[in-house]
């Protein structure tokens, strides 16, 4: 069986190929370039295509199929008769699934679950990475602004801290948000 | 506590509606509170519709009747309760292209560059060459509104010439690469084309039909019978967002709104000029002003008219092939629902037009038509051909028309 993900972000493309490439008799082939994409599926005669919903070229690909559907390998949106549920699943994961018609609907159901759990586990790992670079970025900010506090009003490191944090307590707002209020004004009233 | 409406849209110029009426407040008033999900393909647009990620999606209106046909995929039953607008579309050529079948400077004549294109098109073919165009969509208003063109002027679509689907966003890149000859698309992608020097905006789609529908407010048919009163308001604010849109004096503000890039992402130059129905043809050019280029709110513009879905019915049976099927006639025919239109507008101080089809490119000039509520005119709504669709005889004119044979 031939499997092809077509994803213009190698690194989820990739955590789905690593995802894949465990199954038996599977063939994962990974296609990241926009040019040329139809011309590349009609060679790799995938049974399966797999594509992310926020791909750019997912009508040109349904418009391929739809012409070759009078050709003798036609592909279906989904499979017909799977279930709704699963496919409901996928498009919650972000990700679209076209299938050679007549194939083993048990087979697909398989591939799609673990393609469905792949991309979950990369959405994932995205949510926390941008989290943390939030965390890191919120940091620096507070960073900046004790720098600020120190040199304008000669405060000591914990006593510039313990000012940010009153404010922020004073006025229901989270310690960044000040920090970034210092910096910002900082910044107007023609400071470095 | 305000319910929420998710809309889908692509970024486009005519998503305006749903945008606006966020923006200004008008669904707040009407006590809605709207999430608009912005997606790349109209396959993912329709997804996220079919399986409830969105209540309601900005939608090129052949592809709501064609997925409740089940053309493509399984049949999902749609419902079309507004029309987001008419015509709004160009088929920009490139440069060189351009110049062999029209004059610079305006909009070139349909008829004129029809039959210059024809024999362009019959010199390339004798070269073993076919001219490619790309249209956004097979199930799409671009894809019929080029057809009905090359057609009417003796091209044969999928014969002579080739036509292929390029999304929006790479048709100027498609053209500049010479990967496709023209292409037909909504704005502000013509223009971009034109700023880059790409090509040469050559016809408007106004031109082949002065009243074409374009893009719809599509819902799955369960959620409009789950949230009837909802939807009504929704057609109230979005009613009140047209009235916006067109009116000139907020064209700048709107397009200014549009071009955010949680919305089009873009130029807010170009959609103000595309808002204001003005066109730069081609590079460095004056913009030209070509009036109801988008056609967006007068003459009951958002009316659903069944004729209209029956019309595009046939351009789906002519260009796809297969015997027509009354019964599907009667199903594209209900997808339109001008009953949910009328009772979202009762009372209000909108026209609201006394029949629920028309014949379609039958009107020549101003004239006074029959209403329910108001006074309503409408203005030339015809073909370029002169030929009209009359949905009383959906097989007949089906017959009459040209197709690939």
């Amino acid at each position: 069986m031939r499997v092809a993900i077509v994803d213009e972000s190698a690194a989820r493309a990739s955590v789905i190929h690593e995802g894949l490439a465990g199954l038996e008799d599977c063939e994962v082939f990974v296609i990241t370039q926009r040019r040329a994409l139809v011309a590349r599926i009609a060679e790799l005669e995938p049974d399966i295509v797999l594509m992310d919903l926020g791909n750019p070229s997912r009508d040109v690909l349904e418009e391929y199929f739809a012409v070759s559907r009078v050709l003798d390998r036609p592909i279906a949106m989904f499979v017909d008769d799977s279930d709704e549920e699963s496919i409901g699943a996928s498009i919650d994961a972000g990700v679209s699934a076209y299938v050679v018609d007549g194939f083993a609907p048990h087979r697909i159901r398989a591939i799609l679950d673990l393609a469905v759990r792949r991309f979950n586990a990369f959405a994932r790992l995205q949510a926390d990475l941008a989290d943390a670079r939030g965390k890191l970025a919120e940091r620096e900010t507070v960073d900046a602004a004790k720098r600020i506090l120190m040199k304008s009003r000669g405060l000591s490191e914990p006593d510039a801290y313990a000012a940010l944090r009153k404010t922020a307590m004073d006025q229901g707002r989270k310690i960044a948000e000040i920090a970034a209020a210092v910096v910002t004004a900082h910044g107007l009233m023609g400071g470095s | 506590m305000a319910h929420e409406f998710a809309i889908g849209f692509l970024p486009l110029v005519d998503a305006a509606l749903p945008i606006l009426a966020h923006e200004h407040g008008f669904a707040v008033q009407e006590g809605l509170s709207l999430r608009l999900v912005r997606d790349v393909s109209w396959a993912t647009v329709l997804d996220r519709l079919l399986y409830g990620h969105t209540h309601a999606a900005h939608l090129v209106a052949p592809l709501a009747i064609a997925t409740t046909l089940g053309r493509g995929r399984p049949a999902q039953p749609l419902t079309v309760p507004f029309v987001l607008g008419l015509n709004g579309n160009a088929i920009t050529l490139r440069t060189d292209l351009a110049a062999r079948i029209a004059p610079d400077g305006a909009l070139a004549d349909p008829r004129a560059a029809g039959a210059a294109l024809k024999t362009v098109v019959a010199e390339e073919l004798a070269q073993g060459r076919r001219l490619r165009f790309a249209v956004v969509h097979r199930h799409s208003s671009h894809n019929y509104m080029l057809r009905y063109w090359l057609a009417a002027c003796g091209i044969r679509p999928d014969v002579d010439v080739e036509i292929t689907v390029v999304p929006p966003p790479f048709s100027a890149d498609a053209l500049e690469a010479g990967e496709v000859d023209g292409i037909c698309v909504g704005e502000p992608w013509n223009s971009v084309a034109v700023e880059r020097g790409a090509g040469r905006i050559v016809l408007a789609t106004a031109q082949i039909w002065r009243r074409g529908v374009e893009k719809v407010l599509a819902m799955r048919q369960s959620t409009l019978e789950d949230r009837r009163p909802e939807t009504e308001a929704l057609i109230r604010a979005l009613t009140m967002a047209a009235r916006h849109f067109a009116d000139p004096a907020m064209a700048r503000e709107n397009a200014a709104i549009l071009a955010r890039p949680a919305y089009l992402d873009g130029r807010a130059e170009l959609i103000e000029r595309a808002i204001t129905d003005r066109l730069r043809l081609s590079q460095g050019a004056e913009p030209v002003h070509f009036p109801d280029f988008m056609f967006q709110y007068r003459e009951a513009a958002n009316f659903p008219w069944v004729s209209q879905a029956q019309w595009l019915y046939t351009q789906m049976v002519r260009w796809e092939g297969g015997a027509i099927d009354m019964a599907d006639a009667q199903a594209a025919g209900r997808v339109f629902r001008p009953d949910v239109y009328r009772a979202a507008l009762l009372g209000s101080g909108e026209p609201l037009p006394g029949a629920s089809s028309k014949v379609e490119g039958s009107l020549a000039q101003l004239t006074s038509v029959g209403a329910q509520q108001g006074a309503m005119t409408m203005a030339d709504n015809r073909f370029f051909d002169g030929r009209s669709f009359d949905p009383h005889d959906i097989a007949g004119y089906l017959a009459s028309l040209e197709n690939n044979l």
